[in-house]
């Protein structure tokens, strides 16, 4: 009886589970297919540029700059154990451009964005707003989703760049209250014998954290039922969900560039 | 003034003239769950003509004109617009036809970060690109006339009271200048002036632009006022349909019931 109930909940987590990715699949293709059709959202995509731009700036500012101080302080601490204090500047900017830069901005931007655009798509499903527009001849796919989607896909690679920088400057920032050392030196010695591919391909990776978030949020939130409850619900989800992937795909592409970029 | 008689009169003659149904709904089904909305409904609508669908809540009136605007997929059964099949019609498609549809919903479903005249100027900005933002600006001073609501374009939809936002919808719905209208429980919630206000705006409309109309309502009285023909609703079938004299002469327990309650 125990193994019976066991059985079909087992059953039904998996069911759930490739509904859910049939749905987000089905939902992808939607998306694709008006985003590459006329009539183009020009006016609409400037303005979630903005919104997923222009204000997410500061958040990427304070925390690509705490990224920075914290692995300042780490990477002393640890090369001064093992007497390879000279190697700090390379730590510093191969740790934040390579690592940690893109990460944290995706996973900031996956909280500030993906919850913004989902807990507004599912107030605007709840509504009736998503199917008003649809009345009136527009296809929300191409006007909502689409735009934000690319918003995401465009601005995430640009974030991640700001992100760096404060990073690096910041890490520069905190050596030198303890130890001088002037801000050309370090980039010098930072990027010595560094090509674009050890740097460009771990920044325009985050262009796939961008669809992951974009699509995630728009997809939970133009599917939620329920009012109240279910726009909390959506938001919530999106966070959890675009988070998660955001690690996950990073796993597979710190791997694909490793093997593409060696 | 022209009645609603006088326009019965004009669609007898175009049906006489060999016109077909501007909407054609033939043996819709549609279910929730376990829950059967829709059980085989017929309903037709010709040019000029006013259908007011009354009935008891939850048998499917909503869902039918939901269906009829592409918002929802029956489960069987056709909706013909001009002797066009939407159903399964892709978006895109199904967008040039509801270019020609106009729907107030019940809750007017404005769009909450829009200004009111933002909210009707937004089928033209999307469908009218060859219109002068003056000239739209004067389309919508006009729109918004026509329903009372002059004085009022730059405040947001939260700070006008769910008369207004009605009004404020069917100025929307009217936006595109649709041969069809469809409107879900207009005077619902309304104080009988203004309710009075919206049916005698209605049958302006009907009288001036000859439109093809259906009106889901709870208000019989409201239904006699602007209706040519009133189609009962129970358990997702059509019990009677007629003039509302058809109605009254009617040995139908439901119908009688039905009218006594009212």
């Amino acid at each position: 009886m125990l193994m019976n109930t066991a059985a079909s909940s087992a059953a039904g987590l998996v069911e759930g589970f490739f509904e859910w990715f049939g749905n987000l699949g089905i939902f992808f293709w939607q998306v694709l297919r008006a985003a590459v059709t006329p009539p183009y959202e020009w006016r609409e995509l400037i303005h979630q540029l903005d919104e997923v731009g222009s204000k997410s700036f500061p958040v990427v500012v304070m925390a690509g700059s705490a990224i920075g101080v914290i692995i300042s302080l780490e990477a002393r601490y640890s090369l001064s154990r093992f007497g390879a204090k000279s190697m700090f500047p390379a730590t510093l900017v191969y740790s934040v451009i390579q690592v940690m830069g893109p990460i944290i901005t995706g996973l900031v931007v996956s909280g500030r964005v993906g919850a913004g655009i989902s807990a507004e798509l599912a107030s605007m499903k709840v509504t009736e707003q998503i199917d008003a527009i649809e009345a009136s001849a527009i296809n929300p796919y191409r006007l909502l989703a689409a735009t934000r989607i690319l918003a995401c896909i465009l601005m995430l690679p640009l974030l991640t760049l700001v992100s760096d920088a404060c990073g690096l400057l910041m890490g520069w920032f905190a050596q030198t209250l303890v130890e001088p050392l002037s801000f050309h030196q370090f980039i010098q010695d930072g990027f010595k014998g560094a090509t674009f591919s050890s740097f460009l391909p771990q920044t325009f990776k985050t262009a796939v954290y961008g669809l992951i978030i974009g699509l995630i949020a728009c997809f939970q939130g133009m599917r939620t039922r329920g009012g109240a409850e279910g726009v909390g619900r959506a938001a919530t989800n999106s966070v959890v969900l675009a988070s998660l992937f955001v690690i996950l795909a990073d796993v597979v592409l710190v791997k694909f560039i490793l093997v593409v970029f060696p | 003034m022209a009645t609603a008689y006088d326009i019965a009169i004009k669609q007898e003659r175009s049906e006489k003239d060999g016109g077909t149904p501007v909407i054609a709904v033939e043996n819709l089904r549609k279910t929730f769950g376990s829950h059967m909305v829709l059980n085989g409904i017929s309903l037709s609508v010709n040019r000029g003509e006013t259908v007011a669908v009354l009935g008891r809540s939850g048998t499917g009136k909503s869902v039918l004109l939901r269906i009829i605007i592409g918002l929802e997929t029956p489960d069987s059964g056709s909706v013909c617009i001009y002797s066009q099949n939407i159903v399964g019609l892709a978006l895109d498609r199904m967008g040039e036809i509801r270019k020609r549809m106009g729907f107030l919903f019940q809750h007017a479903a404005l769009y909450d970060s829009l200004t009111i005249a933002e909210n009707v100027a937004f089928p033209l900005v999307h469908h009218r690109k060859e219109m002068s933002r003056s000239e739209r600006g004067e389309r919508v001073k006009q729109l918004l006339a026509e329903v009372g609501m002059e004085g009022d374009f730059g405040k947001m939809p939260s700070n006008i009271s769910g008369g207004m936002q009605k009004r404020v919808g069917l100025a929307r719905a009217l936006a595109l200048e649709p041969e069809i209208l469809l409107l879900d429980e207009p005077t619902a919630g309304l104080d009988p002036i203004s309710s009075g206000e919206i049916d005698d705006l209605i049958l302006k409309l009907q009288r001036e632009r000859q439109m093809a109309s259906i009106v889901v309502t709870h208000d019989l009285h409201s239904a006699r006022t602007i209706a040519n023909r009133l189609a009962l609703l129970d358990k997702g079938n059509v019990v009677i349909e007629g003039t509302f004299e058809d109605l009254q002469q009617s040995d139908i327990g439901f119908v009688e019931d039905f009218l006594k309650l009212s």
